[in-house]
């Protein structure tokens, strides 16, 4: 396409040191500039193909603006309906235990339709990897309050802020699953520098290479941005990222298993 | 030979599927058909397969949509008001074409209602009963032994179309004892090939995508012209219906499932007392057989449809008879049956009518 730049002219093989993973196809994504998606995407396929495990992993997409996450993602995936990703993947997970199995939701998905789904996969200790992207918004539907939205924030349904008093306050699922004893292993990262893709990638790494223990969930929460939604630029929105929604969801591990459950 | 056993029809519908093959059983517990999960519960760890107590039937159907998608045979079951809970997750089902089998053992509504036998959900069960333009394939039993049968078929006819079908049963033949024979089941029906599910992209071949999401409606429509060509294959190859004393009747009774039951009783009584009467039972009640009913309808004075509802066969039967002859509906809801003798009493009044009115086809040559 002619509207594409390519940046390949003065560049020979030799010069290569970074390529699109294999597991993630080369089509053109429909995500917003700054978004977070196509990072966390990218990430996944990355950890997907260098575990080799790209003939092994299934995906589950529900409901939210990576509804579509098939189209990028080269394995076998199941498109879900709102909030049921961890029924399907349940269902996947147990007739076929020995395939890598995860979920990739947003924060309306996992935490407010899903959220029985959510605690029940994580009281029977599911083994399988729940990614969860955290923005505080709606996305797809284009910008209401989500149940993780900040105090005072601004959405197309909270257009005078969060009131916590009349609208709750964001709820932090992360929190709430790590007393139970079917999760293993629950951390809480961010993409938008480039230690935190780092980190990311290796919480994902982790997330999956456990799951061949069989010892119970795995939840890689990633905060992210929303630019289109929170009507900034991307770096504004980092910024604001930054500031609103750490503190309600502060960066770091929750729950690690101990050394002598990693056998 | 096979054994004859003495059993209530939601563990024969349970033993049923374990001997077809059952992978996966995803349920929640609800009157009037609990003893499928606990019989599952029992029998499957001993036997092979899994079986889990979801947390909700939201949670169950998608399970079950999840490990269908996966290429297990799977099944779930509910009653009514579990049954409203699953509609979302079938017409995901039915739009990614995944087979599945589900039961509804029915108990009288609307709402909480009762737990007793009701064959009030049959315009859910028939008509879609979720969102957007699809059926499954449903299939009425009136006996424990059908309630297995429907099993084996059930599973059959789902793999053949990769479409959800569905038992529609009630609450009296899921709690009801009889004698029933399990049939032996072809194992190379239990696996069949299924290249377009979710095992994990093997390096020969393609990514498997399962999605019932199709943003150009030029693809949707396609695709909704893909499930209304399987659904008029269906109607066409896969109608199924038994006829009772129909040969010589000039009173024809149209029921299904327990309702037929009663009917077959009341032809007796009336056939006693010299009135000609047969029964038609619809054994798929979608597709619905419509042709042969109308055939009938021309040979009869007169058409009573029974139901445990307000009347919601009945439209279907209607539609079949296409005004040829009279129909008339006597129906109980809310749990309760009628009697024969009631169902008598009303044939009889309306028998009257008809002939009274000079419409006997008798009169009429």
């Amino acid at each position: 396409m002619t509207d594409e730049c390519t940046i390949t002219e003065g560049m020979s093989a030799m010069d290569l040191v970074y390529d699109r993973p294999e597991s993630l196809l080369d089509v053109r994504m429909h995500y917003c500039p700054g978004c977070g998606h196509s990072t966390v995407h990218k990430l996944l396929m990355e950890v997907v193909d260098e575990m080799e495990i790209n003939s092994e992993i299934i995906g589950v997409a529900p409901v939210g603006c990576s509804v579509l996450a098939y189209e990028y993602m080269n394995i076998d995936m199941h498109q879900a309906a709102h909030g049921r990703a961890t029924a399907l993947a349940t269902g996947i997970k147990r007739v076929l235990p020995d395939k890598y199995v995860f979920t990739y939701q947003g924060d309306g998905d996992l935490a407010a339709i899903g959220t029985a789904e959510t605690i029940h996969s994580a009281n029977r200790g599911e083994n399988f990897l729940i990614i969860f992207i955290n923005n505080g918004i709606y996305g797809m539907t284009g910008g209401q309050m989500a149940p993780t939205t900040p105090e005072g924030g601004k959405t197309a349904t909270s257009p005078y802020g969060r009131d916590i008093g009349d609208m709750g306050a964001p709820i932090d699922i992360a929190a709430m699953i790590a007393p139970l004893p079917g999760t293993f292993y629950i951390t809480r990262q961010t993409v938008h520098n480039a230690k935190g893709v780092r980190k990311t990638k290796k919480a994902l790494t982790n997330a999956l290479k456990y799951q061949q223990l069989n010892k119970g969930l795995c939840f890689v929460e990633i905060v992210t941005n929303c630019p289109s939604n929170w009507k900034l630029t991307p770096y504004e929105a980092n910024q604001w990222m930054v500031d609103n929604m750490f503190d309600n969801y502060p960066l770091g591990d929750i729950k690690v298993p101990a050394k002598e459950d990693l056998s | 030979m096979s054994e004859i056993l003495f059993m209530k029809g939601n563990e024969a519908l349970a033993e049923a599927a374990i001997r077809a093959g059952l992978d996966a059983y995803f349920g929640y517990p609800i009157t009037p058909q609990s003893e499928i999960l606990e019989y599952l519960a029992v029998q499957m760890p001993k036997r092979g397969g899994v079986v889990l107590q979801a947390e909700s039937e939201v949670a169950s159907i998608n399970m079950i949509y999840g490990a269908a998608g996966a290429g297990a045979r799977v099944m779930t079951t509910t009653s009514s008001p579990g049954m409203s809970l699953m509609q979302e997750g079938i017409s995901y089902i039915a739009s990614a074409q995944l087979p599945c089998l589900l039961a509804n053992v029915v108990r009288g509504g609307p709402g909480l209602g009762t737990i007793q036998p009701s064959q009030g959900d049959y315009f859910q069960a028939t008509k879609g009963g979720g969102h957007g333009d699809y059926h499954m394939i449903v299939l009425a039993p009136s006996t424990v032994q059908e309630m297995a049968d429907f099993v084996y078929l059930g599973f059959d006819l789902a793999d053949k179309y990769r479409t959800p079908a569905m038992i529609l049963a009630d609450g009296a033949l899921g709690q009801g004892m009889e004698k029933v024979v399990f049939p032996e089941y072809d194992p190379a029906k239990m696996k069949q090939p299924k290249p377009w599910a979710t095992t994990g992209k093997a390096n020969d071949r393609e990514r498997n995508v399962i999605t019932s999401l199709w943003l150009q409606p030029e693809k949707m429509e396609e695709l909704n012209q893909l499930l209304q060509d399987k659904y008029r294959t269906i109607s066409e190859q896969e109608v199924l219906w038994e006829e009772y004393q129909t040969e010589d009747a000039e009173v024809l009774f149209t029921a299904f499932g327990l309702a037929a039951r009663i009917a077959r009783k009341t032809i007796q009584l009336a056939r006693e007392q010299g009135i000609k009467a047969g029964l038609f039972r619809p054994k798929t009640v979608w597709p619905f057989p419509y042709k042969r009913l109308n055939e009938l309808a021309r040979q009869v004075d007169m058409i009573l449809d029974v139901e445990l509802n307000a009347g919601q066969m009945v439209e279907d039967v209607r539609l079949g008879v296409e005004g040829v002859t009279p129909v008339f509906f006597h129906g109980r809801m809310g749990g309760m049956i009628p009697t024969p003798e009631e169902v008598l009493e009303k044939m009889e009044a309306n028998l009257q009518t008809v002939r009274s009115n000079g419409q006997s086809k008798e009169v009429a040559k």
